[in-house]
C-alpha cells in the first residue's frame, strides 16, 4: 500500500468516529435568531416595566405576567427555529435527525437544565428571587459543557462563557437583567456568527 | 522500517473492518443497521466483515430481542482496542516518514 492510501485510511478512520458520536448539524444561524429574540424580548420586558406606574418589578399583577408570557414566547421561539433550522440542515448533510447520538446530546444537554429548571421553581415558591438571573446563565452553562462532548466541541466555550457570566451574575444581583441580556442574548449571536462563517458557508 | 510494519495488523487490512473498528473505540456499542448505515455497506457485506473480526476476538457480538425483533450488538473488546490503536499508530508512523 502506498502512503497515499494510509492517509486515506486515517481520514477514514477519523470521519466515521466524528459521524459516529457525534451531532454535527447543529445550525449557526438559530443562534443568531435565538439571540435576536432574547435581545428583543428584553428590551420589550425593560419598556414595560420601566413605562409602568411604580417602574420596578413586583411580583403579582399584571406586567409580571406579561414579562413571563414574553420569556415564554422567547423560549419558545428560539427552541421552535433551532429544530427547525437544525433538521433542515441534517437533511442537507444526510445526517439523521432523531439517532443515537442526538438523543444522547439532548440528554447530556437537558439533565442539568432541568434540574436547574426545577431547583429555580423551588427556590422561587419560597420567595427568593436575587438569583434566578444567575442560576439560569449557570446551568444552562453546565448544561453546554455536558452536552458539547457530542456535537460540535465549539460549544464549550459558549458554556463556559454563560458560566462565567452566571457566576458574576451571582455577585452583582442587581444587574441580573444585564447579565441575562449579555448571556442569552449577545452571546448567542458572537457564538451564531461564528459558528456560521465556520461551519455553515460553505 | 520492520518494526512499524510488525504493528500493521493483518485483521485490520481491509477499509470495512477499519470502519467497523473505528466506530466501536468511539462508542459504547454499536447495532447492526447503524454499522450498516454509517459503512454504506451490505447485509452480507457487515456479517461477514464483523464475522471476520469477531473471531480474532476484537469485537464482542450481543444477540437479543427487543420486543420482537432480534437485534443485534457489537462492542470492541479491550483486545481489539489496543490492537486499534496500535495499528493507527503505526499508519501514523509510516505517513511521517
Amino acid at each position: 500500500m502506498s502512503s497515499e492510501n494510509y492517509l486515506k485510511d486515517i481520514t477514514e478512520i477519523k470521519n466515521l468516529m466524528n459521524r459516529s458520536s457525534r451531532f454535527i448539524s447543529l445550525s449557526g444561524l438559530s443562534g443568531i435568531l435565538a439571540g435576536t429574540y432574547a435581545i428583543i424580548g428584553a428590551a420589550y420586558a425593560y419598556w414595560l416595566v420601566s413605562n409602568s406606574k411604580r417602574g420596578y418589578l413586583i411580583l403579582d399583577g399584571e406586567i409580571f405576567q406579561l414579562v413571563l408570557l414574553d420569556l415564554l414566547l422567547v423560549s419558545v421561539a428560539s427552541i421552535g427555529t433551532a429544530i427547525f433550522l437544525t433538521t433542515r440542515k441534517a437533511k442537507r448533510n444526510n445526517e439523521k435527525v432523531w439517532d443515537a447520538t442526538t438523543k444522547r446530546l439532548l440528554v447530556n444537554f437537558l439533565t442539568p437544565i432541568i434540574a436547574g429548571g426545577i431547583y429555580i421553581l423551588i427556590i422561587l415558591n419560597q420567595q427568593r428571587y436575587g438569583q434566578t438571573g444567575a442560576l439560569m446563565l449557570l446551568f444552562y452553562g453546565l448544561g453546554l459543557v455536558n452536552a458539547s462532548k457530542f456535537t460540535l466541541g465549539d460549544i464549550k466555550y459558549l458554556g463556559y462563557t454563560e458560566i462565567l457570566l452566571g457566576l458574576s451574575c451571582a455577585i452583582f444581583p442587581g444587574l441580573g437583567f444585564w447579565f441575562w441580556v449579555l448571556g442569552f442574548g449577545v452571546m448567542h449571536v458572537i457564538y451564531g456568527v461564528v459558528m456560521y462563517v465556520k461551519y455553515d458557508r460553505k | 522500517m520492520k518494526n512499524i510494519l510488525n504493528n500493521i495488523n493483518k485483521a485490520f487490512d481491509h477499509r470495512i473492518r477499519l470502519g467497523i473498528m473505528s466506530i466501536l473505540v468511539v462508542n459504547e456499542y454499536a447495532d447492526f443497521k447503524t454499522l450498516k448505515e454509517l459503512l454504506g455497506i451490505t447485509d452480507g457485506n457487515l456479517a461477514s466483515h464483523s464475522k471476520a473480526l469477531e473471531k480474532v476476538a476484537f469485537i464482542r457480538v450481543e444477540k437479543q430481542f427487543i420486543g420482537r425483533k432480534p437485534n443485534t450488538r457489537y462492542y470492541a473488546t479491550k483486545l481489539g482496542k489496543d490492537e486499534f490503536k496500535k495499528h493507527v499508530e503505526a499508519l501514523e508512523k509510516l505517513l511521517k516518514q
